[in-house]
């Protein structure tokens, strides 16, 4: 188990005040100018170093980002966007950082905006965090009032930050989608390239970062990337938030070194498995968007990027969404199904008229209601969606299914074959109705 | 994609005005955005319509929004109808959002919904009494609180139908509520209390400034890498080892954590998976002589690249393309076309002219 000396989000659980004064005690805003005065390129050497990957998902690595956006402005000025639009099923560690350790984040984004030359920084938080918005909108004032942000700060580096919220569509955490969403537009993702570090907001070079990314590089800096290095395995380095959802006995954020087995997550901070080991059928390990990964394989696993990908899923948000076999599965991915129907966009054909395809086949295939053939055309229909869509939100409907179908054959089969072995009176319907 | 229309002409108010102090609040709100992108601020400005206007946004509203920031109507309609947290019909006092996506409904929520359904009736009708109304709505992002709900503006999380029932008890009758957990969570941490974060030194500020002996010693020992960082036990650690000890994970020791090429071998499985194989035989990465015949890829390359270089131009052969495909295979087992081509042509001919190339079936050949 990770040691409490080595946890960066101290005040994960707000049992201490997330006021500034309180924050400082805890290590926030610690030498934030000495930081600032070892320069550009230390800063974003010392990332690099730490091996740090986006925390948003995708796992890019956070310093090579850095160094994409232009090293001298060509007049336009230079955008830190911080994507807070978290809506991905399964995460909520966002929330967290947001209302317990805002200064954290307010300091990375300080840092972050030097490293890359902004002097303005936009927090994009989903609309539905309210008391997420106040909270941080309550630190961002008391950030000012002590002058450790603002146009004339003692850190000599003019800085503005704002919050700026969303109004609840899963597609603005997209990173070009929150950028149309910011400038006051329907959140439909752009086309690439441009990418935004050389037109992003406004058509400015911009970057956009996760809020764990960001809040975690004041410790990276000052306790070396080295340490953080340290922590977890080769290319999967460092500490995580991790967020257990499901049929655990307790569910809970914690705090983890990427590598740590499944089953010492869950035993070590859930409580252990709801009904014992036996009774784990399966685990969305990095929220909704990643294919599942049945029992016997993620029971020993190694919670990082480069393991789950090899099981042919994905670390993605460490959302670990575990369910145990009192779960419907065919009708929960089912439910995924409906989520992507429910927040597709409606820009690129394949997955706007996709994403309801296979939500109804679905529907139909959780009762029965099917051939046993519509069982591969659902499979070509979710390889034609993946990667033929703008941004990744078809793959991402795409990616369920596939895993569904891939792992749980046999059960979707098994209830064709009973509903068709009895009688009914309605005709069954073809796969395109 | 969510269907959404304008509520119906007959419950659209006649005019909306922003009070006066809301009007203040969006001048604030714009000023946050550089001069001319006042259309930045749609999204807040249509959320204080909306709280103005008792939870849903009518019309004039929409109106009034794009008036203010000097947008078509149009845009600021079309911003309206694609958020979903936009509610385009009127609402209850009290706007019941049932979350009800994966992690939720699978703790609980279609009890929760079969409760409001049996209480209130269908989704998006406001009770009699005016007081309720509800949606089931997509991941609100409180995943290790489920199943929650979220009402007007606040999260009530770790609910069942009973404490939701009393829930909405109290909110009718004006009896003052808990937001958040309704079971005695402080927010998302285990039931019971964490065993985590207890180390008082983290709080006590003894830790402040204990980072910089790092850079100290650094300036001291002259650059020198040794003896760096505060208390750090896995900065040592990460020195001697960069692969730390895995923790006892509670299983046998020497079980396989995962599966790999030397542990499907010990299984008596085949080590390489087909699927992999077929990613292993991409030749354009490979510099290595292809094991079979039937992959004879990174040779051609190699020969192509040398008549590049042969013809002094700089080889620029797409590495990412694809393989040439074995079946493309030409009876004739003629290497000497991709030279001449080369010699004659620049490189981006030569890479042009390679997937034509026949003789991919002899690729011992010439060599």
């Amino acid at each position: 188990m990770l040691a409490d000396q080595d946890r960066i989000f101290t005040n994960l659980y707000g049992l201490h005040s997330p006021g500034l004064e309180a924050a400082k005690q805890r290590g926030a805003w610690d030498g934030t100018k000495f930081l600032l005065e070892m320069g550009r390129d230390w800063i974003i050497d010392e990332m690099k170093q730490s091996g740090l990957r986006g925390r948003g998902g995708a796992g890019f690595p956070t310093g090579l980002k850095w160094s994409f956006m232009p090293k001298k402005s060509d007049g336009r000025p230079h955008y830190l966007v911080v994507n807070a639009d978290e809506s991905e099923p399964g995460t909520c560690k966002d929330r967290e950082i947001m209302r317990h350790d805002p200064h954290l984040l307010i300091e990375g984004c300080m840092l972050a905006s030097f490293a890359m030359a902004a002097h303005a920084c936009y927090i994009y938080i989903r609309g539905e965090y309210v008391a997420e918005k106040h909270a941080l909108q309550r630190a961002v004032d008391e950030a000012y009032e002590a002058r450790l942000v603002g146009k004339d700060n003692v850190h000599g580096y003019p800085f503005d930050i704002y919050v700026h919220h969303g109004a609840g569509a899963y597609i603005c955490g997209e990173e070009t989608a929150l950028l149309e969403s910011l400038e006051g537009k329907k959140g439909m993702p752009r086309l690439k390239p441009p990418f935004p570090a050389n037109m992003g907001l406004y058509g400015c070079p911009t970057t956009v970062n996760n809020v764990e990314s960001i809040a975690v590089a004041g410790t990276i800096l000052r306790r070396g990337g080295a340490w953080f290095a340290g922590l977890g395995g080769k290319n999967n380095t460092g500490t995580k938030l991790f967020c257990v959802s499901g049929h655990v006995n307790k569910p809970c954020n914690v705090e983890e070194e990427l590598g740590i087995t499944f089953r010492e997550l869950i035993d070590k901070h859930c409580g252990g498995m709801r009904g014992g080991w036996d009774n784990l059928l399966c685990s969305i390990p990095g929220g909704s968007s990643v294919p599942l990964v049945p029992a016997e394989q993620i029971i020993d696993a190694k919670m990082d990027f480069d393991t789950l990908k090899n099981l042919g899923s994905g670390l993605g948000t460490a959302a670990v969404i575990v369910l145990d076999k009192s779960t419907d599965i065919v009708s929960a991915i089912a439910r995924i199904a409906y989520f992507y129907k429910h927040e597709s966009c409606g820009q690129c054909t394949p997955c706007r008229e996709g994403t309801g395809w296979m939500w109804r086949v679905m529907l139909r295939m959780a009762e029965g209601r099917a051939q046993r053939r519509e069982i591969d055309m659902l499979l070509d229909v979710t390889k034609q969606i993946e990667g033929h869509t703008i941004c990744a939100l078809g793959d991402a409907a795409a990616w369920p299914i596939q895993g569904l179908i891939r792992h749980f054959r046999p059960e979707i089969e098994k209830r064709i074959d009973r509903y068709s072995a009895n009688p009914h009176s309605d005709p069954v319907p073809m796969a395109a109705e | 994609m969510a269907n959404r229309r304008l509520a119906s002409a007959a419950e659209q108010p006649a005019t909306f005005t922003f009070s006066s102090e809301n009007a203040d609040w969006a001048k604030g709100q714009i000023e946050k955005y550089p001069e001319g992108r006042q259309a930045s601020a749609v999204i807040p400005l249509l959320w204080k319509a909306q709280e103005q206007n008792g939870g849903w946004l009518p019309q004039k509203a929409i109106e009034a929004v794009a008036d203010e920031l000097g947008m078509p109507h149009i845009r600021v309609l079309e911003v309206a109808t694609f958020y979903t947290m936009f509610a385009l019909e009127p609402v209850g006092r009290f706007w019941i959002q049932l979350c009800g996506t994966v992690p939720c409904d699978s703790c609980g929520a279609r009890e929760l919904k079969d409760y409001l359904h049996h209480r209130l009736g269908a989704p998006g009708h406001v009770s009699a009494d005016g007081n309720f109304s509800w949606l089931e709505v997509e991941c609100l992002g409180a995943c290790c609180n489920a199943p929650m709900a979220q009402i007007n503006q606040d999260y009530y999380e770790d609910l069942t139908p009973d404490l939701l029932g009393k829930l909405m008890d109290d909110l009718a009758a004006g009896r003052p509520v808990k937001v958040g957990s309704q079971v005695g969570r402080t927010s998302s941490e285990p039931l019971g209390g964490a065993d985590t974060l207890t180390d008082a030194n983290l709080f006590d500020g003894s830790r402040v400034g204990t980072w910089r002996k790092r850079f100290e010693q650094k300036e001291a020992e002259g650059g020198s890498e040794q003896g760096k960082a505060e208390a750090a036990s896995s900065e040592q650690r990460a020195a001697g080892d960069p692969k730390p000890a895995r923790p006892d994970a509670g299983r046998a020791v020497g079980t396989p954590a995962t599966d790999g090429p030397a542990q499907r071998a010990a299984a008596g499985e085949s080590p390489v998976r087909a699927s992999d194989k077929v990613d292993a035989a991409d030749g354009t990465n490979s510099t290595a002589q292809p094991a079979s015949p039937t992959a004879p890829a990174p040779e051609m390359i190699a020969k192509s690249e040398a008549a590049g270089a042969e013809a002094g131009t700089q080889s620029s052969l797409p590495r990412n393309e694809p393989p040439p495909q074995p079946a493309a295979t030409g009876a004739s087992a003629d290497v000497k076309d991709p030279q001449s081509a080369g010699t004659e042509a620049s490189s981006t001919k030569a890479s042009t002219t390679r997937p034509e190339t026949p003789g991919f079936s002899a690729p011992k050949k010439g060599n």
